[in-house]
């Protein structure tokens, strides 16, 4: 039997990854609900926010905080880029079958990730944590950095602020009601064409935050964008893709999956995260929390 | 002889004398089309014949592959035999996964076909007693008696030529209409008393082994297999290669392969960065030839037969 400080702080290491998981897939999960597209790309807009905030580390450096800012602009910069990519492009693919607009997402994720290539290189880049959080917290006896308590916090915050978006605003009410019914949304005279531009924009922008954040804790390298997309669709899968709840519970599953999974059978770990991806699809296709999807 | 089949057979007159130009250049292009041609028009089969959105396809490529491979290689079985149970094993393994993902539709259809090739990826990647995992499965060789280029060339193009022919049959006789109505509307399909599912799961069946056997060639082709052959972005490719072809037309996916491919041959020898062109041909071709390139063709009656 394992110590149990140190199956807390697997637990920890777990819900940490299940934050940056979170972040992700509700963008994904968000614009799923309203557009009913499928954004393969979602995971490159998360490697560019991870690549743009070093480049703006760098550029930043002599600023104090620089840290700060350059989240803040690789976030807002993907969050453009998500819009214009909507806006101009994807807009003019909804009246075509769905194959179209997934192959288009699946068209940007070649783009994306030789632009990134270009850009950036194909080396390993990374960069430090920020000053502030450098230290590490002692938690009965383990120490365990304080980046990650900041990232766990402020997933949970992002979780909460988003809900009471949803529930409490008009705007919520808004984006909640086209998830259900557009066209009546859009007789009742909310111009959806920049409601599905704004909340791609929006989902974009957590991409980019997830990247934004975890550029100090991991390496940024092209394929990264492969690799998480594949493990946002699982969470997604898992919670029911359109639920913000279910995104929650999804992430939080995965998160500790993954993290006991290594310790206990690292060979079976990954192939086990699919077989519960296909268990939850065969039982309810929908996700734990989802509602079927209708048309 | 209709106009088509003259054509056809004029193709494969030629495709028979390219060994003759003996360009080693033009015999490894030719048999990487072939192969990944037949693979594309499996999964059309689905795709454009049934309506099924297949996102898994890259599994019965990789079970087929493998299975060829390790039987070979571990099991020391004739060449011959390992290529059957290759074609076997891809229906079987279209017979499982099917079994389930044909009772869901739409994305969760697409869904549940991914996670299933993710499996099989997994454990091809994990079990590296069996598979050597990571590191790949290394000298795969030809059979003594296909033991050149062309030998083997030769060998490819019968059977893909005999693939597509069966598969061509499929599609044209009464079971293959029979999918084209599924595809047109399953509810109606269903109430003139056709069983929607087992016709579904069949054709499952026969696109998994089909898929196999281009696999097993596949792995013979390049004397070695890696589980990223099982990736999911190999799942996209072949379904990028049918939709730049053209996924309503017979033949469409074959043209789609063969034209990805020469452009990759043509592009990959000036820049490293074909993902960067391949993705920027597949928007333009989204927008502005939503029927692929033999779609667009057809549109201006240069081939006039549609998938029916």
């Amino acid at each position: 039997m394992p110590d149990p400080s140190f199956l807390l702080i697997q637990c920890l290491s777990g819900l940490t990854y299940a934050m940056f998981l979170f972040l992700i897939a509700s963008g994904l999960s968000l614009i799923f609900g309203i557009l009913r597209v499928l954004n393969f790309a979602h995971g490159s807009f998360y490697m560019v926010g991870a690549y743009l905030t070093y480049s703006f580390v760098s550029y930043f450096i002599d600023v104090p905080g620089h840290f700060w800012l350059a989240v803040l602009f690789a976030s807002l910069s993907i969050a453009l880029i998500g819009g214009f990519i909507e806006r101009f492009f994807l807009s003019r693919l909804y009246i075509r079958e769905e194959l179209n607009q997934l192959l288009f997402t699946y068209a940007l994720v070649m783009i994306l990730g030789d632009f990134a290539k270009i850009i950036w290189g194909t080396g390993q880049l990374s960069i430090p944590r920020p000053a502030v959080l450098k230290g590490a917290v002692q938690i009965f006896g383990q120490y365990f950095p304080e980046y990650n308590i900041f990232v766990i916090s402020l997933g949970l915050g992002i979780a909460v602020l988003f809900w009471l978006i949803l529930n409490r605003t008009r705007w919520g009410r808004i984006i909640r009601a086209a998830a259900l019914d557009r066209e009546m949304v859009g007789s009742l005279g909310i111009n959806v064409n920049w409601l599905f531009t704004i909340v791609f924009a929006i989902g974009s922008w957590l991409a980019g935050l997830g990247g934004a954040l975890v550029a100090p804790i991991a390496a940024i390298v092209p394929g990264m964008d492969v690799e998480i997309i594949i493990n946002v669709f699982i969470v997604v899968v898992i919670g029911g893709l359109g639920s913000f709840w279910g995104t929650l519970l999804g992430a939080l599953v995965l998160g500790q999956v993954i993290s006991f999974g290594i310790l206990i059978l690292p060979r079976l770990a990954i192939v086990f995260i699919y077989i519960l991806m296909t268990v939850v699809l065969i039982i309810r296709p929908w996700g734990l929390l989802g509602k079927p999807l209708r048309r | 002889m209709s106009k088509q089949n003259l054509a056809l057979l004029i193709l494969i007159i030629l495709l028979a004398l390219l060994p003759l130009t003996e360009s080693r250049f033009y015999i490894f292009l030719g048999t990487d089309i072939l192969i990944m041609g037949l693979f594309a028009v499996s999964l059309n089969l689905l795709l454009g014949y049934t309506g099924l959105v297949s996102f898994g396809q890259a599994a019965y490529f990789g079970i087929g592959a493998y299975t060829c491979a390790l039987l070979m290689k571990k099991a020391s079985l004739a060449f011959p035999f390992a290529f059957l149970a290759a074609g076997i094993s891809g229906a079987l393994g279209a017979l499982i996964i099917g079994f389930f993902c044909i009772r869901l539709t739409q994305i969760y259809f697409s869904m549940l076909t991914l996670a299933f090739s993710q499996i099989v990826w997994a454990i091809v990647f994990k079990w590296n007693s069996l598979t050597g995992g990571d590191t790949g499965l290394i000298g795969i060789n030809f059979p003594a008696y296909l033991d050149s280029n062309t030998r083997f060339y030769y060998f490819t193009l019968a059977v893909v030529v005999i693939s597509l022919f069966i598969l061509r049959k499929v599609v044209d006789s009464p079971f293959g209409r029979i999918l084209t109505t599924i595809r047109e509307n399953p509810e109606r399909t269903e109430f003139i008393g056709i069983n929607v599912k087992l016709f579904q799961l069949i054709a499952f069946m026969i696109s998994g082994s089909f898929a196999a056997f281009s696999g097993a060639l596949f792995g013979i082709f390049n004397h070695s297999l890696f589980p990223d052959l099982l990736y999911w972005p190999q799942s996209a490719e072949v379904l990028i290669m049918s939709l730049l072809g053209g996924m309503y037309n017979f033949f469409g996916p074959f043209v789609g392969a063969a034209i990805m491919l020469y452009m990759r041959m043509l592009v990959t020898s000036y820049t490293q960065y074909w993902p960067l062109i391949m993705g920027t041909i597949l928007a333009l071709l989204l927008f502005f030839f939503p029927g692929g390139i033999v779609g667009f063709l057809a549109k201006s009656r240069i081939f006039t037969r549609r998938a029916k």
